[in-house]
């Protein structure tokens, strides 16, 4: 009766005590800088499913992990030698309830969490084209010490240091790396994927509509890493347009010679474009570290793949 | 003639180079002129640096392991540090150095500070739990430390001569590659990993022996104390992980120094190999570093709960599923190489079964403590805070399980936190609480209580303060070792990360006043019994320190807590009809003349002197061939003289210094007149 | 403190002892023998990960010689057959038998190690050396690590030639002889596995 009691007047009390907490919550996340968080808030759906998986699963652990910080305090305060009156049975040392029970509950945890990795796997797999009524765009990246060069296929461009997208389209990224290991990650909207020189890995994302994302290389390189990275630019029709006009209007050229230019190391380096690229330039770049190698399909190729000039 | 060791390898090109060089070079001047200052160079070689005898050499581990741990975590602080200025600044240290130390960092504190601790545990307790005289093979035993220390000396080495790796403790190629890192310090990385790791593998098959092997009449497997259980799993696991090490590392080493092609870009190399081969040795390691923290948990929270350990038998499955799962999880290290969605959630869920058992283990200290008579000594603080704060990290655990989720916090401080999470509380915490609580078992007299819980609160709370925010920082899309970093939203984060830093700075202070202050007032806190706790384990049978033959007889076992039952059933500090001889081994200086020319044939293979590594091989050689030949390593410690000194001790115990059982006993009138045993 | 003299019962009980330890020593060693075969495993997962990875250079089919391969086999082979002889004179206690299958078996091992330097020396000469490709790297590790083996094995059984005139067939004596055995032995599984994972399908 005491205990219906209580309970009736604790959640009498708990809306405005929600509202409070609610607004702390709220202050403390802008305070904090966490309003920003892109992982918290993600900016396209395939980030948002990573980071709801995230919390679903760490709500389902809460199931385990509370009574266990909790009982351990709790038992420790309880049981603690100078208080006289407690239980003590210096003998007692097993219980098959408890066992069960702690190797079952957990292990039904895992099953629930086990179900979830096995579909959410499947479905988020980065390799996995993203439904749209829209066809993907494709954009090839390179990594390279220390920046991301992004060749544009549909376009024959190609971009350093800055991505530039349709927001109403899917993403479709293939990455290579034309040095060490590289990462390329855009946490706003979702995971990353290794960039491995002679392979090729593949990115799938989606933005929620036109905006700045943070982008970069978060696998450890070198002197250049923690520079090493870019904005990622979701853009609306008009301005993807723009924006492809400024690149096609660009001087330069990415020609074996200048990709070789590029190809040394530089840290910081600005954001530049390339009017055109050498064809099939990113195919050229895998098959430089091919696990057997041919005879080259053209000058150009034998050029960036033998390195100096 | 020199290699490549130039005039140019000394730190003469940046102060910070130079101060870190200059305190390591006067911080060796000085343990010199101490040790010359004492007069002890004969005592130091002939009772410690070639002593054979287990316990010696354990301490030797440990003292190792505490130096160590002063380095690793002056370069954890020059990292906080670091990051906790450089917004948009280069800080004070340029990248070079900041890679030298992040690498050097984990490096030390995997392979020089938690493997020497355990080890040293190990070799302190485990043979006086199963009731052994010794190891399996003591001299072995001599030559496993001082190839730990010789790797842990060519560490120390790249800060005065040369560099150390710039590609973290991990050292993943193609960046380790001679392409990418040509100078030394990736070498000086590979070898202190190669000779330490040739001394781990030795020190798991010694220890697989001595506990099969060596066991007291009455120690049954499902006998034997939790700490022996995770010895033993330990040991198997090193057996079976290190080799893998040694493989990655001759690979790369090859790589590097005879231009092969197994990691490298292009010419047929493949890096995942090295990323597969390193994990495969890299995941059980996590566990060879936690198991037996959780070991030394369970023996501290039996004892100062004062009751029976809850659920022994759950515990032992539960330690030898985790031991077999840690060989099928590796490839949660980089789900994001690539790997088909099959693939990842296959591990991904192997991954989260590991959680089952160490979910178990944690619930059965918990029902220890339940209805306990708990008391807060520092070796059970160590464990309540462990017991919390673990659970945290194995929440993040799982998170980072799920390999979509695992895309977006991989690679970020988050990371960092989380395995910070899973060592610092489950493993070092273990070893801290395995020091206060063995301490007077090594020496003799009992740490300081006072400083004990000083240390562990500035342990706890710095933990928590240089931690949390780094998992915060993972939300906001933080990568690890970040020299410096433009978003200024971080820097709270970073600055209270750095306090957490110096919080724990505190907490090492601590151990060091602690140590200095239980020294200086041995003579009051002396462990006359040998069991200072009301042990429950054959470690406080014998005396503190224990006589070179541990058991003057050995015991005969009828219980998991054996000595606790002797004590109950009145047969401990038993006097035997005769004493009898006992065979020793002999002490050998060639464990340390191995070290010596491990140490050097590293330091000649890292600078390319090719003789010197040849005659350092050669000679190594011959020092195997002369222990191959000698048939008369051990010695008989006569009855007369054991006689002499367990008569001593026994002398010295008082029914006064005895411990109460009488809460044991089964149903007993609460009469003063049982004691536990008769002197 | 001090070493006492020997007396007639202390040398019982330091033979006791010595008996205990070297049944120590033979199963720590079948759990060093273990630890090697991991070794060798992760070797031979390395050869097969890069064994089509032959860059520029020659692959398997250019390089290997079965013939050459089927000799090294058959030395090999026998001298595990010979050490096996020396084990049964060893139970008889001959000890002179015993030194006379040694010297042996030892020869064969210097013969397999002079055919396996034949043929890599024959490779880098034809520029097929460890340097040239992943594939080749990972052939001579594995192939070279054995060899090794041999070649400490091959010491292992001279060290024994020189202890049984000097000491006799002692227990411990006869203990190192039984461990080399189980080290030559297993040299002699690992290289069959060599045989047919990395010659055979190499030339197929």
């Amino acid at each position: 009766m005491i205990e219906a009691n209580s309970g009736r007047s604790a959640r009498r009390s708990s809306r405005p005590l929600a509202a409070v907490l609610l607004l702390t919550a709220g202050a403390l996340l802008q305070g904090c800088g966490l309003s920003d968080a892109p992982v918290l808030f993600p900016k396209g759906p395939i980030a948002l499913a990573e980071r709801n998986l995230l919390f679903t699963a760490f709500a389902i652990m809460m199931i385990v992990a509370i009574p266990a910080i909790v009982l351990t305090l709790f038992f420790a305060w309880r049981y603690r030698k100078r208080k006289n009156g407690a239980v003590y049975t210096p003998e007692w040392d097993g219980s098959w309830i408890i066992e069960a029970v702690v190797w079952l509950v957990p292990g039904a945890i895992v099953v629930v969490l086990g179900t979830l990795v096995w579909t959410r796997t499947h479905e988020f797999d980065p390799y996995k084209p993203i439904v749209s009524d829209k066809p993907a765009f494709r954009v090839q990246a390179v990594a390279l010490d220390w920046k991301w060069l992004f060749v544009y296929p549909e376009l024959g461009v190609a971009s350093v240091n800055e991505l530039a997208f349709p927001a109403d389209r899917p993403l479709s990224i293939e990455i290579t790396s034309d040095t060490v290991m590289n990462s390329l990650m855009i946490p706003a909207l979702g995971g990353q994927i290794y960039a491995m020189a002679g392979m090729r890995s593949e990115l799938n994302l989606m933005a929620d509509g036109p905006g700045v994302f943070m982008g970069r290389n978060t696998m450890y390189s070198g002197d250049g890493f923690s520079d090493q990275h870019f904005k990622a630019h979701a853009l609306n029709e008009d301005d993807f347009t723009a924006w492809k006009e400024k690149v096609t209007a660009s001087p330069d050229v990415l020609d074996a010679k200048a990709y070789l230019e590029l190809h040394k190391q530089s840290v910081a380096n600005p954001v530049s474009y390339y009017s055109s690229t050498e064809a099939k330039l990113f195919e050229i770049i895998l098959r430089k570290y091919a696990p057997i190698m041919g005879p080259y399909e053209s000058e150009a190729a034998e050029l960036i793949c033998r390195g100096a000039a | 003639m020199l290699g490549r060791l130039t005039i140019e390898a000394l730190p003469f090109y940046s102060w910070v180079a130079m101060g870190g060089a200059g305190v390591t070079v006067l911080g060796g001047v000085a343990v010199f002129l101490l040790i010359t200052y004492l007069r002890a160079w004969k005592v130091l070689w002939t009772d410690w640096l070639t002593s054979v005898d287990h316990k010696k050499i354990g301490i030797m581990y440990v003292v190792l392991s505490l130096v160590m741990l002063v380095r690793g975590f002056v370069d954890a602080l020059m990292m906080r540090a670091q990051q906790a200025v450089a917004l948009n600044n280069e800080g004070y240290l340029p990248p070079e150095h900041f890679e030298q130390i992040f690498s050097s960092h984990g490096t030390i504190m995997i392979f020089f500070v938690a493997m020497p601790f355990l080890t040293g545990l190990i070799n302190i307790v485990v043979p006086q739990q199963i009731g052994a005289r010794d190891v399996a093979f003591p001299f072995l035993n001599s030559v496993s430390l001082w190839l730990t220390a010789a790797g842990a000396g060519l560490v120390l080495v790249s800060l005065v001569i040369g560099k150390f790796s710039q590609a973290g403790w991990t050292g993943y190629p193609p960046y380790s590659g001679i392409e990418y890192s040509p100078g030394v310090g990736v070498d000086y990385w590979l070898w202190a990993l190669i000779v330490s790791g040739f001394g781990s593998t030795l020190a798991g098959i010694n220890f697989i022996v001595t506990i099969i092997k060596n066991r007291c009449p009455g120690m049954k497997f499902m006998r034997m104390p939790l700490f022996t259980w995770t010895a033993l799993c330990v040991s198997i696991l090193i057996a079976f992980a290190f080799p893998g090490l040694t493989v990655v590392a001759a690979q790369l080493t090859l790589d590097r120094t005879l231009g092969f092609h197994f990691f490298t870009n292009g010419d047929g190399g493949n890096m995942m190999l090295f990323a597969n081969l390193l994990w495969i040795w890299g995941h059980p390691e996590v566990y060879i570093l936690i198991l037996p923290a959780f070991g030394i948990f369970s023996e501290v929270v039996a004892t100062f709960s004062r009751k029976r350990l809850f659920g022994y038998a759950s515990l032992v499955y539960a330690t030898a599923c985790i031991a077999l799962l840690s060989f099928t999880v590796w490839l949660h290290h980089f789900f994001t190489m690539g790997s088909s969605s099959n693939v990842n959630a296959v591990f991904g869920i192997a991954t989260m079964i590991i959680a089952v058992p160490t979910g178990v283990k944690i619930f059965d200290w918990l029902f220890t403590l339940y209805r306990g008579r708990i008391e807060f000594h520092p070796a059970m603080v160590f464990t309540i805070g462990f017991m919390v704060t673990f659970v945290i990290g194995g929440v993040t655990g799982v998170l980072l399980a799920l390999p979509p989720a695992d895309y977006l916090m991989h690679n970020s401080t988050f990371l960092v936190a989380h395995f910070h999470n899973m060592l610092i509380p489950g493993a070092l915490f273990g070893y801290f609480a395995g020091m206060n609580y063995w301490f007077p078992k090594a020496f003799g007299f009992k740490l300081d209580v006072k400083w004990g819980m000083r240390s562990f609160w500035f342990w706890f709370i710095g933990f928590y303060l240089a931690f949390m925010p780094l998992y915060v920082l993972g939300f906001m899309g933080m990568s690890r070792r970040m020299e410096h970093y433009a978003d200024p939203t971080w820097q709270p984060y970073l600055i209270v990360a750095a306090l957490g830093a110096i919080c724990v700075l505190c907490g090492i202070v601590c151990i060091a006043v602690q140590l200095y202050v239980s020294a200086k007032n041995w003579g009051s806190a002396r462990d006359i019994t040998g069991d200072p706790w009301n042990g429950r384990t054959l470690e406080w049978a014998t005396s503190s320190p224990p006589a070179p033959y541990n058991f003057a007889v050995l015991p005969q076992v009828e219980d998991i807590d054996a000595f606790h039952d002797m004590k109950i059933r009145g047969v401990a500090y038993q006097v035997p009809d005769r004493y009898e001889d006992i065979v020793m081994p002999k002490s050998s200086g060639l464990g340390p003349i191995l070290g010596g020319l491990a140490f050097v044939l590293g330091f000649a293979m890292v600078w390319y002197i090719w003789w010197l590594a040849a005659l350092c091989l050669v000679l190594s050689l011959v020092c195997v061939g002369i222990r191959a030949f000698d048939d008369d390593s051990d010695y008989i410690f006569p009855a007369a003289e054991v006689e002499r000194m367990e008569k001593a001790r026994l002398e010295q115990i008082t029914p006064a210094d005895l411990h109460d059982m009488r809460d044991f006993l089964p149903v007993g009138p609460a009469s003063g007149e049982i004691l536990p045993g008769r002197v | 403190m001090s070493e006492t003299a020997v007396t007639g019962t202390a040398s019982d009980l330091l033979e006791e002892e010595e008996k205990k330890s070297l049944e120590s020593r033979e199963f720590g060693f079948w759990v060093y023998l273990m630890t090697d075969a991991i070794i060798f495993a992760l070797l031979f997962a390395t050869y097969v990960v890069l064994s089509k990875n032959s860059a520029a250079g020659p692959t398997s089919k250019d390089v290997f010689d079965l013939r050459h391969t089927a000799g090294e086999t058959a030395l090999l082979l026998i001298s595990s057959l010979t050490f096996g002889m020396a084990t049964i004179a060893m139970a008889k206690g001959l000890s002179g038998r015993v030194i006379m299958w040694l010297v042996v078996t030892a020869l064969l091992g210097v013969g397999f190690l002079a055919m396996e330097m034949m043929e890599f020396h024959g490779m880098i000469a034809k520029g097929a050396g460890p340097d040239v490709s992943g594939f080749l790297s990972a052939f001579f590790t594995l192939v070279g690590t054995h060899g090794l083996h041999v070649t400490f094995g091959t010491i292992g059984i001279l060290v024994m030639i020189v202890q049984i005139p000097l000491k006799g067939l002692t227990p411990p004596v006869r203990s190192r002889l039984l461990r080399l055995g189980l080290f030559w032995h297993f040299l002699d599984i690992v290289w069959i596995g060599i045989f047919s994972v990395v010659y055979l399908p190499g030339v197929m």
